[in-house]
C-alpha cells in the first residue's frame, strides 16, 4: 500500500474497486469525486472521529451495519478509513452484536 | 463489588405478551433476591434474528440494566439458562466503558471553549503513517 503517499499519481487500477462485498461507506471523506477520480484518491477519514461518536455500542445495529460487508465480514480499516482505536472498538461491538443475533456471523 | 451490567436476552417469538411480562417479573424477582438492583428494564420488541437460534428466526428482545456483584450475575445467568422460553442471552459489563465515555465527554466539554486551530491539525496527520497497512 505504498500508493497511500503519492496521492497525485495513483492510477485507477490501484483502487480496490471491483470488490462486490464492499459496503456503502456513507459520508466518509471530504471533497473527493469532483476532482476527477483518475488523479485524486479520496481521502478517507474516520467516521467516528469526524462525527464525534464516542460510544460504539453493540445495540446500534444501524451504525454497525455500515462496517459489515454483505457476507457479514468486518470491513478492514484500509477500505473504510476508520482509525485504529475506533476500529478496535468497532470490532468488539460487532462481535458482541453477532453473539446476540443482531448481526450475522456469515450471511448466506 | 458492585458493578454495572447489561443483560440482554431473547425470548421465543411465539410467547404471548403477558407471558413475557410474567417472565420478566419473575427474573426481576430472582435478580433482586440475589442482591442486584435493577436500573431499567426495556422491552425492545420483536426483531428478526440475524441467524436461526433454536430453529427460531424471530425473537423478542429484552434488556436489563442493573448494578450487581458477580454472584448475582452468575445466579441470573443460571436462571436464564434454565428458563425454557429464553433462547439466547448476553451479559455485558458497562461501568468501565461508561467511565471512559465520561472522561472523553469531560475533555471535550473543556475543549469547546477554545476550538479554532484544533480541527485543522486533526485532519492533517492522516496520510503519513499508513504505509505498512
Amino acid at each position: 500500500m505504498a500508493d497511500e503517499q503519492n496521492q497525485e499519481v495513483s492510477t485507477p487500477a490501484a483502487r480496490p474497486q471491483g470488490r462486490p462485498d464492499r459496503p456503502d461507506r456513507g459520508p466518509g471523506g471530504p471533497g473527493g469525486r469532483d476532482g476527477g477520480r483518475k488523479f485524486f484518491r479520496r481521502k478517507k477519514v474516520c467516521k467516528f472521529c469526524v462525527e464525534k461518536i464516542d460510544d460504539i455500542n453493540y445495540k446500534d445495529v444501524r451504525l454497525l451495519q455500515q462496517f459489515v460487508a454483505e457476507r457479514g465480514k468486518i470491513v478492514p480499516r484500509r477500505l473504510t478509513g476508520v482509525c485504529t482505536p475506533h476500529q478496535r472498538q468497532l470490532t468488539g461491538a460487532i462481535k458482541r452484536a453477532r453473539n446476540i443475533a443482531l448481526l450475522p456471523f456469515a450471511a448466506r | 463489588m458492585e458493578r454495572a451490567y447489561e443483560v440482554m436476552f431473547i425470548v421465543r417469538p411465539d410467547l404471548l405478551e403477558e407471558d413475557v411480562d410474567k417472565l420478566i417479573a419473575t427474573l426481576q424477582g430472582h435478580a433482586t433476591n440475589a442482591g442486584a438492583t435493577l436500573k431499567n428494564v426495556e422491552k425492545m420488541g420483536k426483531r428478526r434474528l440475524a441467524y436461526d437460534v433454536k430453529k427460531f428466526s424471530d425473537g423478542q428482545y429484552v434488556l436489563f440494566t442493573l448494578n450487581a456483584n458477580g454472584a448475582a450475575i452468575h445466579e441470573l445467568e443460571r436462571r436464564l439458562r434454565v428458563s425454557e422460553p429464553v433462547i439466547k442471552f448476553i451479559t455485558v459489563r458497562t461501568d468501565e466503558e461508561q467511565q471512559r465515555l465520561d472522561k472523553i465527554r469531560k475533555i471535550r466539554a473543556s475543549r469547546v471553549k477554545r476550538p479554532p486551530a484544533e480541527a485543522a491539525v486533526a485532519t492533517e496527520g492522516e496520510s503519513a503513517p499508513a504505509v505498512g497497512a
